[in-house]
């Protein structure tokens, strides 16, 4: 693997390896004072981040320390991108200060492809930076992905058989899109629910279920992945109000009743409270948001000791 | 006088091999090949008579293209009214209608009369402006589309192509007034709210690619809206690089109604799709955006069938750094006039949809008609403007965007083998392309 771009780049036993390998970080770690490993020593990874993000710059940049990378934060709205620069510029400019691994999150679908792309294409030598996508516009955040199932091995103990709700603004959800091709890869059923104006054309040839009543379906899921509103993203009326999407499709208490008791709510965050999930709900026993972002760290871990390090080595 | 001998050809790859003989512009004979010696004293003109053999190539009126964008004035970093030229030549043409998406705007005849005097100097095909429909394309107020048809230009054709006409009573208006001077309004068929921040077709592909989608809609309710305004208005309306099957469907309507309209179709909707789009590559960003195959498919037929009456490029040059960026911020257009006959050679000879004689009634001798230029898209005949295209359906070369006449090099086939290259162009008897050179004037 030279890259994580996409679920796609995975196989199902590549998705199982990073998992393991994060559940060793886990490990390796646990009931350590210092907790500092010296596995990526002498690596330079930079998290060039294009858009706002706390909490995943924050974890792959703790991920970086925790393994000795000298990690670097180039924040697009600090930067020569301001002053115009292309995309293709700030790559082949990061690419010739030496990065070994960049973490790119961008607005625009397909950009850290392309990072990737043009970085190989001007090193002849073939020594080119590791590119992680860390979320490009409504396309894919597969980092995401391998936490929240990480988070769902750790809770339900496998996949196989296991039936995951993702429910909201899966139109404009890159956690969605990424979390159904790999939960699918791995052998649990997903279904998608959201009123027909967010949901993407053409989900149903995903290999997952398409719903739109969410009361139905909570009695049958295992876990239920309630998503963020990306309001910003939205142009002319996805629904009629905040009010009628908290009444049809929020995760309030008389639905967290309706799952089953084993079953695990999961967000990727920041959490509308009263809206996406009631405020009780967030807290509750099966809510598993701040597990999600524990596990969000090793799993950083693994994708990049598996990029920079390789298959043949261990933590 | 000028005389050119062009041996051994078959006008539109029929009949037996002839030798075509122009002077001063004009087809004079046309005999059995090897009739007339290849001399100059056989060419009727002493010396200065220039023989273009010929042998096993296809002799096609020259192309006309009712949708090209030549960037002057403006962006001349990308193209320029010389650099389209050498282009337009290189792949076939003799007659072009320029965009009025430049910067200015073509709304006046100030910048319409620039562009034509433009194109005469550099004198390698007919360059014809296209006005706007819309004073700077804003689509509130009508051009000064009277003055620019009375204009040194003489500007036939309105478009404010780029953007679409979207007010239905300015487009009535529209109609209405260009019923008037006699002169066409092509349309940019996008209904602009239902495509805010669309970069690629609204389909299976684009929503697993996470990219905001183009519905089929947006194009499909502005062609059947200013069909039935055409047809209140007993106005014509030219439908712009029609795109998806149902677009094909609704013309077969409206004509099937005595509507008058007609519609064009670009190369790239014939020969490519929206899997394209895998790589994120902002070259295959265009607007309408590439559909699915089975567009592709129903566009081919459509053209085949004469319900999409011709090919139009919609040749759109753009700078580097507005093509290598993030896809959804890349310029929408693709290069298309050094490319367009070989593929429709590919998608429609080659499948058989199509003979050469069909391919001259899509690439010449309908936009030509539809347009109102009278001496292009002739029949091949003596007495006839020599506007003609040689073409050599043997022939295969290899797409290089760096080696194409065009300042940008924004070409979606890159490294794709095509067939069927122009061996010569020839505007009014002269030759503009031999084998890939331009003559310059």
């Amino acid at each position: 693997m030279k890259h994580l771009l996409s679920i796609g780049d995975l196989t199902r036993d590549s998705a199982l390896d990073l998992l393991d390998e994060a559940d060793r970080f886990k490990a390796a770690l646990l009931g350590r004072e210092v907790r500092k490993l010296p596995t990526l020593r002498g690596r330079t990874v930079m998290t060039v981040f294009f858009e706002n993000s706390t909490r995943t710059r924050a974890s792959f940049e703790v991920a970086g320390k925790w393994m000795s990378a000298d990690v670097i934060n180039v924040s697009a709205s600090t930067s020569s991108v301001r002053k115009g620069e292309s995309l293709r510029d700030t790559a082949a400019t990061l690419h010739a200060i030496g990065a070994d691994a960049l973490i790119v999150r961008h607005p625009s679908s397909g950009a850290p492809r392309q990072v990737a792309r043009w970085t190989a294409e001007m090193a002849p030598d073939g020594v080119a930076p590791a590119v992680i996508n860390a979320g490009d516009g409504t396309h894919e955040h597969p980092t995401q992905a391998l936490l929240d199932a990480l988070t769902l091995r750790d809770r339900l103990g496998g996949f196989e058989g296991r039936r995951v709700g993702i429910v909201g603004d899966i139109v404009h959800s890159r956690v969605a899109r990424s979390n159904a091709l790999l939960l699918t890869m791995l052998g649990a059923e997903v279904v998608l629910i959201a009123p027909p104006t967010l949901m993407p054309l053409g989900a149903d040839g995903w290999g997952v279920t398409v719903a739109h009543d969410l009361d139905s379906e909570l009695p049958g899921l295992d876990a239920v992945m309630m998503l963020r509103v990306q309001a910003e993203r939205m142009r002319g009326g996805f629904f009629p109000s905040a009010r009628e999407y908290a009444i049809r499709y929020g995760l309030n208490e008389t639905r967290r009743r309706m799952l089953p008791e084993q079953a695990v709510i999961l967000h990727p965050g920041p959490m509308l409270r009263g809206m996406e999930i009631g405020y009780s709900v967030a807290d509750s026993p099966q809510a598993a948001p701040l597990q999600q972002v524990a596990n969000g760290v090793h799993v950083r871990m693994a994708v990049l000791f598996r990029l920079l390090v390789g298959e043949q080595a261990d933590a | 006088m000028t005389t050119v001998l062009i041996t051994g050809t078959r006008p539109y790859g029929e009949g037996d091999p002839v030798d075509v003989l122009i002077e001063d512009g004009v087809i004079t004979r046309i005999v059995p090949a090897g009739t007339l010696e290849a001399t100059p004293d056989a060419a009727g003109d002493g010396p200065g008579a220039e023989v273009i053999e010929a042998a096993g190539t296809v002799l096609l009126p020259g192309f006309v293209d009712m949708h090209t964008h030549l960037r002057e004035p403006g962006r001349e970093d990308a193209e320029t009214v010389r650099s389209g030229s050498a282009a337009a030549a290189r792949g076939g043409y003799t007659a072009v209608f320029a965009m009025a998406n430049t910067d200015p705007v073509a709304d006046t005849a100030v910048v319409t009369d620039h562009v034509y005097a433009q194109g005469r100097t550099v004198g390698l095909v007919d360059v014809h402006p296209v006005g706007a429909v819309t004073k700077g394309l804003a689509g509130a107020e009508l051009a000064e589309m009277g003055v620019m048809a009375a204009s040194t230009a003489s500007v036939r054709l309105f478009s404010d192509d780029g953007h679409c006409v979207a007010d239905p009573l300015i487009m009535r208006r529209a109609l209405e007034y260009a019923r008037g001077l006699d002169v066409l309004i092509a349309q940019h068929a996008e209904e602009p709210r239902l495509t805010e921040g669309a970069v690629a077709h609204e389909g299976p592909t684009a929503a697993r690619l996470g990219l905001a989608g183009w519905p089929r809609a947006a194009e499909e309710s502005i062609v059947i809206r200013d069909a039935l305004l055409a047809r209140d208005a007993g106005a014509r309306v030219h439908i712009c690089h029609a795109s998806t099957a149902g677009t094909v469907e609704l013309i077969r309507w409206a004509k099937g109604q005595g509507i008058d309209i007609t519609a064009e179709v670009t190369p790239h909707h014939l020969m490519l799709d929206d899997a394209r789009l895998e790589t994120y590559d902002g070259i295959f960003r265009v607007n309408p955006p590439l559909r699915e195959a089975s567009d592709a498919e129903a566009l081919r037929a459509a053209l085949a069938e004469g319900v999409v009456d011709c090919v139009a490029t919609d040749h759109a040059p753009h700078a580097a750094q507005d093509k290598c960026c993030e896809f959804s911020q890349a310029r929408p257009g693709m290069l298309g006039l050094e490319t367009a006959l070989g593929v429709v050679a590919q998608t429609m000879v080659g499948p058989g949809l199509l003979d050469w004689r069909g391919v001259a009634a899509v690439m010449s001798e309908r936009p030509a008609r539809i347009t109102g230029l009278p001496d292009h898209g002739r029949p091949i005949g003596v007495g006839e403007t020599a506007n003609l295209t040689v073409v050599d359906p043997d022939s295969a070369w290899t797409v290089r965007g760096a080696e194409l006449a065009s300042i940008a090099d924004n070409t979606p086939y890159e490294e794709l083998t095509l067939p069927a290259r122009v061996r010569a162009t020839l505007l009014r008897g002269r030759v503009t392309c031999v084998d890939g050179k331009v003559r310059a004037h």
